[in-house]
């Protein structure tokens, strides 16, 4: 075993064990009990915390990929510098602010706050849209086109499918760090389990906290592992090895 | 049959890319567009499948004006093959291959069948390698599948832009003469853009020689060679355009023309060589090895003389050398 597999052993282990800790910590603290002793308001919250990350990723998903896909076509090929220009201003704007400034026009609510998550998903999947689709050998698409291919042909059955593992994992990165950010709901009234975080915190209460911030954080791996799954499915099995080399 | 009428292709007002050109593709032949990188002779063919606008003058394809037909309809018709192969990734080897007959609406059986032809020209088991993606293929195999793509849906004319200038020599060459044995077959009407002078040679029936977007010769390999029209044509193919040429002759060339030396049974283990092997690598052959003959073997494997560094020697003198120097009489 050469050093860097050691150190990577190590670093491995020693997570482990850190995790291992946290959670028999949490448990003989019973941080957890309020999941169990109060599992309907438990449920509430995860609905919410679920529901705002699935309408704003979706929606982000239904503007960013035909975006992304708009701006790579040969017409709108000189626009993209200024439109993902903008797109990644957006990202600079922090995500509190656009909470706030989103209830000045939206109200307290659920709307404010999938509108912000929304604006926050844009930009990773439409870079990732775009870089995919950029990424495609140009002799490649010549040769589509010199076969006779319709730029709708092109589009469906070689750009597309070639973009594809770039599109889901832009889309991945995305639905993640909307899981996270989806806890700041709360601060707009739109609750979520961010409610139990917030209260953890304005109470020094270590068992609201956990009861929160745990699950959000089971939610963030479980949502990357499904989103994995779906790329293997959906990603040609042609295209795959060509991504990771 | 390609004819080029007076063809121009100007980008904005003062870069002229080909300038008047004219010459003809005959039926069933190959012509190969010759010349320095930025001579316009990826610019010509990409014309003809109106991949590039023409700016003056018209393409006759078949009798018909390239630019009286829908352009999609015009590319289906009309094989396309690119030096980076240009196979897509996502699709099997069988979906590359059966694309544009796909396009153009083939039932799968149709499909099936000439798929399974196609592959058995190239020497590739169908059954395999038509599930396989074309990752998992060498670069001489993805560029044989490149060239039965362009086959597919059987089209009288093939554009070919510099199809093995990716490959390695020795791949390369096999390549090549495979392609020559599949032309022998299908008789395409191919232009075929190349940058050596050597392939440019072996494949054309004639070449068109570009520099700065003008024609500087239209004329068969042999013709160019002997007999190069200005100081450009015969620079281009060098000093040692007379051993060039020496690869559009065989021996059994030199055999009629001036014959071969006796055979000596006493001398053992001599390389041999077919009588059909051109003379420019019966001449290599003859340098790189100690011996002073070859003995040559017909096609019933018989030994039917030997051959000779100063054979071959006479035979350019008498043959090329000769009509090079009428040709400057003249």
């Amino acid at each position: 075993m050469n050093r860097k597999k050691w150190i990577g052993n190590i670093v491995k282990y020693t997570l482990y064990a850190l995790v291992a800790t946290f959670f028999i910590w949490a448990i003989a603290n019973s941080y957890f009990d309020y999941i169990f002793t109060q599992s309907g308001t438990f449920l509430v919250l995860l609905r919410q915390h679920i529901v705002l990350v699935l309408v704003s990723s979706i929606l982000a998903i239904l503007v960013a990929v035909p975006a992304g896909i708009l701006i790579t076509r040969p017409k709108f090929k000189k626009a993209e510098w200024l439109v993902s220009n903008v797109a990644n201003l957006g990202q600079t704007i922090p995500s509190l602010a656009v909470l706030a400034l989103m209830i000045s026009i939206l109200g307290i609510g659920f709307k404010s706050a999938v509108f912000a998550l929304f604006i926050y998903s844009i930009l990773p999947i439409f870079r990732n849209t775009v870089a995919g689709i950029d990424s495609i050998d140009k002799n490649m698409i010549d040769a589509a086109k010199g076969m006779g291919m319709k730029p709708h042909q092109i589009l469906f059955r070689v750009e597309l499918p070639n973009s594809a593992y770039s599109i889901l994992a832009g889309i991945r990165t995305a639905v993640v760090l909307n899981i996270g950010t989806a806890a700041l709901a709360y601060v707009v009234g739109a609750g979520g389990l961010g409610v139990w975080i917030f209260t953890g915190i304005n109470l020094f209460d270590n068992g609201f906290l956990i009861s929160g911030a745990i699950p959000v954080t089971l939610l963030a791996i479980l949502a990357d592992y499904i989103l994995r799954k779906i790329e293997y499915i959906v990603v040609p099995k042609g295209s795959r090895r060509i991504e990771k080399a | 049959m390609i004819s080029f009428k007076n063809v121009t292709k100007r980008y904005g007002e003062e870069i002229v890319a080909v300038n008047d050109v004219d010459f003809t593709v005959e039926e069933g032949k190959i012509v190969v567009l010759l010349g320095p990188s930025g001579c316009g002779k990826t610019t010509l063919l990409r014309m003809v499948n109106r991949l590039e606008s023409i700016s003056e003058g018209e393409i006759i394809i078949n009798n018909e004006n390239s630019k009286d037909l829908d352009a999609i309809e015009l590319r289906r018709k009309i094989g396309y093959v690119i030096q980076s192969n240009g196979l897509f990734p996502n699709m099997t080897i069988e979906e590359n291959v059966m694309l544009v007959p796909d396009l153009l609406g083939w039932s799968k059986k149709e499909k099936r069948e000439r798929f399974e032809y196609l592959m058995k020209l190239i020497g590739l088991d169908a059954k395999d390698y038509g599930k396989r993606y074309p990752h998992e293929l060498s670069g001489g195999q993805q560029q044989r599948i490149g060239v039965v793509r362009a086959l597919a849906a059987d089209p009288p004319v093939m554009l070919m832009d510099e199809p093995f200038g990716a490959l390695d020599p020795i791949i390369r060459d096999k390549i090549q003469e495979e392609f020559l044995q599949i032309q022998r077959e299908v008789k395409k009407t191919i232009l075929f853009v190349s940058h050596d002078i050597d392939e440019a040679i072996k494949m054309a029936d004639k070449i068109v020689l570009l520099r700065n977007g003008e024609i500087m010769q239209f004329d068969t390999p042999s013709k160019m060679l002997s007999h190069p029209k200005n100081e450009f044509v015969s620079q281009f193919f060098g000093k040692d355009r007379a051993i060039k040429s020496l690869s559009l002759h065989t021996v059994e060339d030199l055999q009629t023309i001036i014959g071969l030396g006796p055979v000596d049974e006493s001398v053992q283990d001599t390389k041999t060589i077919n009588i059909h092997q051109d003379l420019r690598n019966t001449l290599s052959m003859l340098m790189n090895q100690e011996a002073d003959q070859v003995v040559v073997k017909n096609d019933q494997d018989e030994n039917i003389g030997t051959i000779t560094i100063d054979l071959v020697q006479k035979y350019l003198h008498f043959e090329i050398k000769g009509k090079m120097s009428a040709s400057q009489e003249g």
